[in-house]
């Protein structure tokens, strides 16, 4: 739903740029529309985290008798997908410069580093899932695993669905060039991209350092 | 292939959802034969289907939410006659498990597409015109926001025919509803029809919190913006808010009962009581999403009916804004009973009944407004009137179940079910029915019908009060709500009054049909030439009636609140025409975009209901597709040329249809 809401933004935003008026203000221009309804998004879904992660708080001790976060979490498989995700944030950084300067090659350059770090945290999740799975700690085993697969599993869903929005982003610059709308939906990907690294410092806290402490 | 649907899933031994379905069906048939007999389809897919604007998808959502209203009203008919009927042995008509899903019905089909529905097309069709705005910020976003409401129209309809819907309460509370014991597809139906319009509204809150904070006229500061548009504003920061929780519940449920998972199952860990918690944190909000903009509507109408500037602007600002930041804590006095003991009991108790200052404060402020000024005793005003006796019975008697020693008595009580029907409909649905009445003319450039309108009016007052005094009184002696059947006679009488009522308020929407057909038949005679019908206050009568598709030919520069009034001060009845005249307006182009979403968004929801997951790929994807389209589209819009503007504008002001 993130990305198609996202992509569904800009052309739909019409600008009133040249707007008459001699009182004080007016109708903002459009590209600040634009980001605005996405930091509103942004907003929305970081209350939808909140209040996973408030269920997660409330059943994190609750195992049933199974496994807890002391027997399941591997830090150093965890700070690999940090690394991974963070650098990925800084390479989505230097995508927004060069593609401001107008250089595809460059772009397309950031973007795919962007998409393979992408790309090998959502691997090393999945591995991590499998595992505690195939260990019989999978998300229907207790309600501690049901609120940790769900909370990490939807912030990997979040992840999916950004990869697979930086491909048609890129699709669109190479069939369309650097238009408006397409800087424009650029941006709230970033947006959307930082925001994720965000959410997964809250995660990385409050799921595997605290689980394990 | 099929999932779980098979031919038991058609109700043919259940004779009243057989023929209710079949009537449906029937009826939906003979509507679309006659649409493309009559070659219509063309002016439906263009003027409406696809349309992007703002007023026409205000209008579709007001419609839509009435023909809801009379789905959850006959629910509520069936409800009383069964209660009226079904004392010490009787069973009455509707065995349990049809019951159950009767008020169920009712409940989800009353909040989320009559109440809600209806206060989302007002916000819809009235904020950009009020604001002096051309659009809202995402004008094809809102149309999929609509659609998509409509989709899950479709799938709680669907229901009716193809399964069940639940059993489990309008809340849908676990572990009733887990798969244990609501293993059949009902509570799936819900979850998917209300995540689906979740959506919806959440697309639309960030909308209009970009149309209201970023797109206003020149000089529209906060403090001159109308109250209507203040009330819009809080209740779309509440949806913001306040629908990712329940997006993020309902998903939770969902995980139980689709993957297995133990959030609120009795069992390995589960918390049932976490989703209390988890619901009424976007419940009471809720609650609020539906009866500020109706606060904003009475605002609007007690104002220009009393010709008077609305007495203590501000302070209705402060109130409303704090009543927008007290709703989110104090959703706990929803389970008193649930034990969380008496300090967090005491907390959320005195919060409840400090939300009733800013309410008083608005009541006074209406009343204010009213005294030394001219009243003219319209519909709206009437609506507006009936609201504030009515409401302020409902806040007491809310008051009271504030002080958790008596809500231990009172709760799940018929006194709860009379609490909160007086608010809603005292509150929400008069205010829709005062907004509609006032603004009416606006959408479609003729006036309703004063004398019927009058006659829905007392209808629904007086039968409201027949409905729903008596189950005041029955909660008081002991009668528990969501009774299919009791053994206490004694309780009969007051059941039967209640039924009385209840057809006393049929007759208000019989009333309410009969003026729109009669106004529609005679609206020669009822046209607004003028475009101003009751001598508004706010900018959305500066412009023609039927507002043009561009809203303002030119956009207002505003000095003050109630702009249009210090207009008219002036000897102005229309915004000022600059030396250089009309300019061409860019406005954007229609997009089918909302519809097919809606399209593949209803395959996919009926997939996951029916677990038919080859064809929810196919809806997803379709979804996707659909969305890489326009990515793909390189429409800019269309520009109506100044000529074209100046035309318009002078047919408008002759009240020849533009």
């Amino acid at each position: 739903m993130s990305t198609a809401a996202a992509k569904g933004l800009p052309d739909e935003a019409h600008g009133h740029d040249g707007a008459a008026g001699h009182g004080s203000g007016g109708p903002a221009n459009t590209r600040t529309v634009v980001s605005y309804g996405f930091w509103l998004f942004i907003l929305s879904d970081i209350v939808l985290f909140s209040a996973v992660f408030a269920t997660y708080a409330v059943l994190s001790g609750r195992t049933a008798g199974g496994p807890s976060g002391k027997d399941l979490f591997d830090l150093r498989n965890v700070a690999i997908e940090t690394g991974c995700l963070l650098l990925s944030s800084f390479t989505c950084g230097i995508m927004s410069l060069v593609s401001d300067a107008k250089r595809p090659m460059q772009t397309y350059l950031a973007a795919a580093v962007t998409f393979a770090l992408g790309a090998a945290f959502l691997y090393l999740e999945l591995n991590e899932f499998i595992d505690m799975a195939d260990h019989g700690a999978g998300p229907d085993r207790s309600a501690f695993l049901s609120a940790f697969f769900t909370l990490v599993g939807l912030h990997g869903t979040h992840v999916t669905f950004g990869l697979i929005w930086l491909v048609v982003m890129m699709a669109q610059i190479a069939t369309r060039g650097f238009r408006p709308t397409t800087m424009w939906r650029l941006h709230c990907f970033a947006l959307f991209w930082h925001a994720l690294d965000i959410i997964w410092i809250a995660v990385f806290t409050i799921v595997y350092l605290m689980g394990v402490l | 292939m099929l999932g779980k649907l098979t031919w038991d899933a058609i109700p043919f031994n259940d004779p009243i959802p057989f023929f209710t379905g079949i009537g449906i069906i029937v009826g939906m048939i003979s509507i679309l034969s006659l649409v493309t007999i009559k070659r219509w389809w063309p002016y439906l897919w263009n003027e409406w289907i696809t349309t992007v604007d703002h007023k026409k998808l205000g209008v579709m959502y007001v419609l839509l939410s009435l023909v809801m209203l009379l789905r959850g009203f006959v629910d509520a008919l069936m409800m009383r006659s069964q209660q009226a009927i079904a004392a010490g042995g009787a069973q009455g008509f509707l065995p349990p498990e049809h019951y159950d899903q009767v008020f169920s019905a009712h409940g989800t089909i009353m909040i989320f597409f009559v109440a809600m529905t209806f206060m989302i097309g007002l916000i819809n069709f009235i904020v950009p015109l009020q604001l002096g705005e051309r659009d809202v910020a995402f004008p094809v976003l809102n149309s999929t926001s609509f659609w998509l409401t409509a989709s899950a129209v479709l799938l709680i309809n669907m229901s009716l025919f193809i399964g069940v819907f639940s059993r489990a309460t309008w809340l849908a509370y676990p572990p009733l509803s887990e798969l244990q014991y609501s293993p059949d597809t009902g509570v799936d139906y819900y979850l998917w029809a209300l995540q689906i319009s979740g959506v919806g509204t959440l697309l639309t809150g960030i909308n209009f919190l970009a149309t209201i904070l970023k797109m206003r006229a020149p000089g529209m500061n906060y403090f001159r913006m109308p109250i209507f548009c203040w009330t819009a504003l809080a209740s779309s920061l509440l949806i913001v808010a306040a629908f990712p929780i329940s997006t993020a519940t309902w998903g939770m449920l969902l995980l139980d009962r689709y993957a297995g998972m133990h959030f609120f199952t009795n069992d390995m860990g589960g918390n049932p009581m976490m989703y209390m918690n988890l619901i009424w944190a976007w419940g009471h909000p809720e609650v609020y999403i539906l009866v500020l903009p109706a606060f904003g509507v009475f605002s609007e109408v007690i104002a220009t009916f009393s010709g008077k500037p609305l007495f203590g602007y501000r302070s209705m600002v402060v109130a409303t804004l704090a009543i927008c930041i007290l709703s989110f804590i104090v959703w706990l006095h929803h389970f008193f009973t649930m034990g969380a003991g008496a300090d967090v009991n005491g907390f959320f108790g005195i919060m409840t009944m400090i939300i009733a200052v800013p309410t008083g404060v608005k009541v006074f402020n209406w009343l204010f407004t009213m005294y030394g000024g001219q009243v003219r005793m319209t519909v709206p005003m009437l609506w507006s009137i009936g609201f504030i006796i009515t409401f302020v019975i409902g806040g007491m008697t809310g008051v009271l179940l504030a002080v958790p020693p008596a809500d231990f008595m009172l709760h799940n009580s018929l006194f709860l079910v009379a609490h909160f029907h007086n608010v809603i409909i005292g509150g929400v649905l008069f205010g829709a029915f005062a907004g509609y009445n006032y603004w009416f003319p606006k959408a479609f450039g003729f006036t309703l019908d004063e004398r019927l309108g009058k006659a829905s009016f007392w209808c629904w007052l007086i039968g409201f009060y027949l409905a729903f005094v008596p189950l005041y009184i029955l909660g008081f002696k002991g009668a528990t709500r969501r009774m299919q059947h009791y053994d206490n006679t004694d309780w009969q009488p007051l059941m039967l009054v209640a039924a009385f009522g209840a057809f006393v308020i049929l007759c208000g929407i019989g009333f309410i049909i009969l003026q729109l057909v009669w106004s529609i038949y005679t609206r020669e005679k009822r046209r607004d030439l003028t475009g101003d019908p009751w001598n508004g206050r706010t900018l959305e009568w500066a412009v023609p009636s039927p507002a043009p598709a561009y809203n303002f030919a030119i956009l207002p520069d505003i000095e003050t609140t109630d702009a249009f009034s210090e207009m008219k001060k002036h000897d102005q009845t229309s915004i000022p025409v600059p030396p250089g005249g009309y300019q061409p307006i860019h406005m954007p182009r229609n997009s089918a975009n909302g519809f097919f979403t809606a399209f593949f968004t209803v395959v996919f929801g009926f997939s996951m209901i029916w677990h038919i997951w080859w064809l929810a790929i196919v809806g997803f994807a379709g979804i996707f597709i659909t969305y890489l389209a326009l990515a793909w589209r390189s429409d800019e819009g269309y520009e109506i040329p100044a000529a074209e503007v100046a035309r318009m504008e002078a047919a408008g002001r002759k009240g020849v249809k533009a």
